[in-house]
């Protein structure tokens, strides 16, 4: 295994090939929601949804009067007890509708965790003790910063960091992704290891960086199953007011029988409880839960882990994205393009001082380097083993080779390497600025190569934009998301690469504490941001941001600081990761006009039914047939309505990058207006339907 | 019919023209900016302001500003009660006028503080001139005065600012607004006939030959902070049907705008504050149209009349039951409209006697109380539903919902929703128990559906600040008076609370910016569905008990 066949994170690559988190089987699945739909009639879990609760009382209340139609002392005319029991069967099935709607989405979580706890099984740790030796503990046993060494065929037994050694191992098991990941020690992205992945090849030395119980695999569990789902601050906001809505609607009809009862039109109980039942939001009340839990799902689904409901509906609220231009807008790895000779050189000459320059560049670019010098005939001239390679630092800002002749040869950024020039005495030509501005304005990046104080020229690094990523960006500025790219590239690379992305702004030359300050300032203006990394030096920007979308591949720290984790290690995900937590907002939003709207017929099924005494049988638009086919058909269909939205509420109404107006408009035709007629029509065909079954 | 759609569309004509003109001027004054009346005012407030412990002027935080409404409404309840039960010795009492009960005089005081002035008495017989003049005079003022301080304080706090001083605004709102306006009003009742007298009431002899007393008094300023405040206490008991308090149709056509001018104009100050005079405009085109259809709905309902009473007739003849022949079916379904709209309570018609249309349309202004609403706080009710609204419809395009680039979290539904829950609590619950023992609380005149409306009309007054009756109602009791105070205090005092809260909240808040992806509230699209939302809202809660009262009535009728 080499680096560059490592998995690169291009669009339409393993998101298609990606093996989902296996699934449970769906029959299994539904067989379970439905035993939990009755497990959760308990009052100790009803209590927690006051809209379910006002139902399951209204139920035992009409299960009493079933029993014995006289319990309140209201004369009832014959039939009463049949009717009742009606009435009793439908709030049941509405309750159990509701409760296996949040059973189904809950289940689709369990299902996962179950997958992910089976490879979490105690295994044996190979300890390193002081002396170098290896002891035999169990893999609960050790503790952040114990020393373990795993070999070929071992489960890994914690997460830790590679301290020694260089291996490949398969992550299948969180990521989905079946190609095995070369782990080594130092680079920021390869060192991090998962416990419950396999090493399947060579060893590693690995310092354990969680506790037993704390580490990636079991807060994913947590999260997916749901065990630490808290309500997120929309949701409460919105269970507030559906509370409130839901006493309303109980002082109504409590205070209806004093003046009913004055016009000589007496309502008994059932009537009440039909009518309060079917003002009462129970539409959304039963499906509520099940939305939210669904939003985590779908995120999951999409090989994320979040740690809490409260990022993921913060994705919907993003302002701004801060990206990494390399990996993200730019395909990962810069291809040298050509080299531009300087002072006279011939471009064989540049080619063979690259070549040397590169020698020891491990690299995608060095090694692109390599090979296009190779192409072009270059050779090396020196002893490799004598020389001795000079590593990139982000201070110097160059890398290169000493030679064995005391030559020193270096390439880099323009600037840093006519430093370098300068140092050892040399002046820089007028030339390299040209060649300089060239690559730049082709949105490439330049890199000049030298020999001690001398000149060879410049080498033109192709920067490929991913394909299909400016359309992204358009859709983002349609929701009203502004993008800010940051790179390290000198200004006009980054503006004309900038430009061919569509990003909004950018940061050129950036370093990673300008990521902290770019971000702190859109905070300033009231915004929210979310950004991807990976590096260690990233950590303390995705703590900052409101979102911050840590790669799988990245560093402990970085997981640590990031609220979400991606498992694909895709940073174009955070667009997703948008649309799901609009559609999260989207979809209780929907849902409320709608079982709002819904009201409107359901009054003007009830009312009559209720006061038909009164007089008021022209308000019984719909032409029910009966008062009592009217009641029984209003609440089948706020009994049906909800498995009928059931598949909306776990799928999420679809999310348009449209603006905010254009969506209201749309969202509020279907939903609202929607909300008002589709009851009127529903209630009459239930209706036809009862009266040709019953004799009420 | 033609000419009086015609009055009607005049009247109206004028308040489109004259309520921006007002709320410019109201957003000048609360803005601090200079205006004309400076050089009159200054002086005044100066010995107000230096001659006053409490008014140092400082923004207040919402905690204090309530504890400032509170304590200063309570002290004057307690004044004013204290002048009614002492007023047979208090001088200005030419008719020897002894205190009222306990009972009424509490809640006359309540009823006056909490701008509502619904009155269980006849002004001309239960209040001396002192009681009229020193203590309801005053109320009307102060009580108008509290509401748009109010108002003001939560347009603050809803675009970002500190709320402001409640003294401070207090004192502005009278020397600036109401006292001005009152001024030049009262010069032009007087001018219109109204009488202006500490006299006692006159003695002549009928063309019988019996004596006979006519009631007068100090009536013209009292008449015009009646109708410019949204209190709505008449001076006589039968209020603007009273040809002392409303002898023409010069005298109506003021009176009736007087009612529109301020609510109307705040929503522009609204939006003037605000910055935003797009919002204001359609702000204030939704609150027309309901206000135009609701009034035309009740004016054809009483020019159709009484279907049992035209098949006895022959020939359809307008319902003129309870109405003063002066003003006719239209001008009197305009102001019927136009009082509970707007929470006045004035009448120049006799309610109870509205077709079932106008019992309909008068009982929703009071559920709704953003037909213009009362003095302030029919504005603040205006936000709350869209607040409400824009929680929804946020939702539904995605985002945290925001007002104001303020996002609306738990804090404002709960305290926005809180306010959906007090109508309910103060008009049907008592509704209900008043009802459970018709015989001996409620005091009904006419039984069947006619007593329901009676009966919710008379706490929905109440609860609405409003303080029209239906009348018709025996309601100088224990009972009525105790439990309409209930629904005074708590229609009044619980959205105040509740509104100063939410403004301090949001003024508080980190702003958001602006982005394709926030939802504007300034369009057409979201101000139809805020009135969709209202309407559906109100109906929701109101529609069983609308049923049993005007519409059986209506429904038996035909």
């Amino acid at each position: 295994m080499t680096p560059a066949t490592l998995p690169l994170n291009q669009p339409g690559g393993p998101r298609q090939q990606r093996k989902h988190t296996p699934k449970a089987n769906m029959a299994d699945l539904y067989q379970r929601a439905f035993a939990d739909a009755f497990r959760k009639l308990s009052p100790r879990v009803m209590i927690k949804n006051p809209v379910m609760f006002v139902v399951w009382v209204s139920t035992l209340i009409t299960a009493l009067l079933t029993v014995n139609p006289n319990l309140f002392g209201l004369d009832t005319d014959g039939g009463a007890a049949l009717y009742n029991g009606l009435i009793t069967l439908i709030l049941l099935f509405t309750l159990l509708f509701a409760n296996f709607a949040e059973a189904v989405a809950e289940g689709r979580g369990k299902a996962q965790a179950d997958a992910l706890r089976s490879t979490k099984s105690d295994t044996v740790a190979r300890r390193l003790q002081s002396d170098g030796s290896t002891e035999e503990v169990s893999s609960t046993s050790l503790r952040r910063g114990d020393r373990i060494k795993v070999i070929a065929g071992d489960m890994i037994p914690a997460d830790g960091e590679v301290v020694d050694g260089v291996a490949s191992v398969d992550e299948s098991a969180i990521t989905g992704e079946s190609a095995p990941v070369l782990k080594e020690p130092g680079s920021d992205v390869a060192s991090s290891v998962t416990g419950g992945t396999r090493i399947i090849s060579d060893e590693l030395i690995l310092q354990v960086t969680s506790d037993p119980g704390k580490g990636f695999i079991d807060r994913m569990i947590a999260l997916v199953e749901g065990a630490e789902r808290s309500k997120t601050p929309n949701e409460i906001a919105l269970t507030v007011l559906l509370a409130v809505l839901t006493l309303v609607f109980l002082i109504v009809v409590a205070t209806l029988p004093p003046p009913a009862n004055y016009v000589n039109s007496p309502v008994d109980i059932t009537l009440l409880i039909a009518l309060l039942v079917a003002l009462i939001p129970t539409t959304i009340g039963g499906l509520l839960s099940a939305i939210g839990i669904a939003g985590m799902d779908r995120v999951a689904q999409f090989n994320v882990v979040a740690t809490s409901g409260r990022a993921v509906e913060a994705c919907g609220d993003i302002n701004t994205l801060v990206l990494d231009k390399t990996g993200t807008i730019t395909l990962g790895n810069r291809l040298a393009e050509e080299f531009i000779p300087v002072n006279g050189y011939s471009q064989t000459d540049v080619a063979t001082a690259a070549l040397a320059a590169s020698v020891f560049d491990t690299t995608p670019e060095g090694k692109s380097i390599v090979r296009l010098a190779e192409k072009l005939g270059a050779t090396v001239s020196f002893n490799k083993d004598k020389a001795e390679g000079v590593e990139f630092s982000a201070r110097t800002r160059m890398s290169g080779t000493d030679l064995p002749d005391g030559g020193e040869i270096r390439k880099g950024a323009v600037d840093a390497i006519r430093g370098f020039v300068r140092s050892r005495g040399g002046q820089a030509p007028a030339e390299l600025d040209q060649a300089f501005e060239r690559v730049s304005r082709l949105g490439g990046t330049p890199l000049a190569v030298c020999q001690n104080s001398d000149i060879y020229g410049v080498i033109y690094l192709k920067d490929i934009i991913k394909p299909g990523i400016r359309e992204r960006f358009d859709q983002l500025r349609r929701m009203g998301v502004r993008t800010v790219m940051l790179t390290g590239d000198n200004r006009i690379t980054a503006s004309v690469i900038a430009e061919e992305a569509g990003v909004d702004d950018f940061v050129a030359e950036a370093t990673p504490e300008d990521k902290i300050q770019v971000i702190q300032a859109e905070q300033a203006q009231g915004k929210l941001v979310a950004m991807t990394g990976d590096g260690t030096n990233d950590a303390p920007a995705l703590a900052q941001a409101n979102v911050g979308v840590a790669m799988n591949s990245g560093t402990q720290a970085a997981k640590e600081a990031a609220n979400m984790v991606d498992l694909d290690s895709d940073p174009t995900k955070l667009i997703d990761l948008v649309t799901i937590g609009k559609q999260l907002l989207i979809t209780r939003g929907a849902l409320t006009t709608f079982s709002l709207a819904n009201d409107v017929a359901k009054y003007f099924a009830i009312i009559p039914a209720m006061f038909a005494a009164t007089g008021i049988g022209a308000l019984n638009v719909m032409g029910l047939s009966s008062p009592r086919t009217a009641v029984l058909s209003a609440l089948i269909y706020n009994a049906l309505i909800i498995p009928a939205l059931i598949p909306l509420a776990l799928k999420g109404i679809e999310f348009r990058p449209l603006t905010a107006n254009q969506l209201l408009q749309r969202n509020i035709l279907i939903y609202g207006l929607g909300g008002i007629i589709a009851p009127f029509i529903a209630i009459k065909v239930i209706d036809v339907g009862v009266s040709a079954v019953t004799n009420f | 019919m033609l000419q009086g759609f015609l009055q009607i569309a005049l009247m109206l004509a004028i308040l489109v023209t004259i309520a921006p003109l007002l709320g410019r001027y109201m957003a000048q004054v609360f803005l601090g900016e200079k205006t004309w009346l400076d050089r009159v005012a200054s002086p005044v407030e100066r010995v107000v302001f230096a001659g006053s412990g409490v008014l140092d002027g400082r923004p207040m935080t919402g905690g204090q500003y309530i504890r400032a409404v509170l304590v200063s409404n309570l002290v004057m309840i307690v004044l004013v009660y204290a002048i009614f039960m002492l007023q047979g010795v208090l001088p200005l009492n030419p008719t020897g006028l002894k205190a009222p009960s306990w009972h009424l005089g509490l809640h006359t005081a309540i009823s006056f503080v909490t701008n509502t002035d619904q009155q269980h008495y006849s002004g001309e017989t239960t209040y001396s001139y002192f009681s009229q003049v020193g203590a309801l005079g005053f109320l009307m003022f102060t009580s108008a005065a509290t509401g748009i301080a109010v108002a003001i304080a939560f347009i603050r706090g809803l675009t970002g600012r500190p709320l402001g001083n409640f003294y401070t605004d207090l004192i502005v709102s009278l020397t600036r607004i109401l006292l001005p306006i009152s001024i030049v009003g009262a010069i032009a009742l007087l001018i219109a006939g109204v009488p202006e007298t500490f006299a006692a009431p006159a003695q002549t002899t009928t063309l019988e030959g019996a004596t006979q007393f006519i009631a007068r008094g100090p009536v013209a300023h009292f008449e015009v902070i009646k109708q410019l405040g949204e209190n709505g206490g008449g001076f006589f008991g039968i209020n603007s049907a009273h040809p002392f308090e409303n002898p023409n149709n010069f005298s109506n056509l003021l009176e009736t705008l007087l009612m529109l001018v301020i609510p109307a104009g705040l929503i522009f100050t609204y939006s003037i504050i605000a910055g935003n005079s797009k919002q204001g405009w359609l702000l204030f085109w939704m609150v027309f149209i309901v206000f135009a259809v609701f009034t035309v709905i009740t004016a054809v309902g009483e020019y159709q009349g009484n279907p049992l009473v035209n098949q006895v007739l022959g020939n359809p003849q307008p319902n003129l039951e309870g109405k003063e022949t002066r003003f006719g079916p239209f001008l009197t379904s305009l102001w019927a409209v136009a009082t509970t709209g707007t929470m006045c309570g004035a009448v120049n018609g006799m309610h109870d006697s509205l077709m079932p249309t106008g019992g309909f349309m008068t009982l929703s202004n009071l559920f709704l109380q953003i037909v213009w609403g009362g003095q302030g706080t029919g504005t603040a009710y205006l936000f709350v539903y869209l607040i409400l609204t824009v929680f929804l419809t946020g939702l539904m395009v995605g985002r945290t919902p925001e007002f104001l680039s303020r996002k609306i979290e738990k804090r404002e539904i709960v305290l926005a929703s809180a306010i959906l829950l007090v109508h309910p609590i103060a008009i049907l619950i008592p509704a209900a128990i008043t009802l459970t023992f018709p015989e001996t609380l409620a005091g009904i005149s006419n039984p069947g559906f006619h007593g329901i409306s009676q009966v919710v009309y008379e706490y929905a007054s109440a609860a609405a600040n409003n303080g029209s009756g239906f009348e018709g109602l025996g309601d100088a009791t224990l009972w009525w008076n105790l439990s309409t105070s209930f629904s005074l205090l708590v229609g009044r005092y619980a959205p105040i609370v509740a509104l100063i809260f939410l403004a301090a909240g949001m003024a508080r808040k980190q702003t958001v910016p602006e982005t394709v992806g926030t939802l504007r509230t300034d369009t057409t699209l979201f101000t139809g569905v805020t009135a969709g939302a209202i309407l559906i809202l109100g109906a929701l809660t109101f529609l069983p008990v609308l049923a049993l009262g005007p519409v059986a009535e209506a429904f038996n009728l035909g």
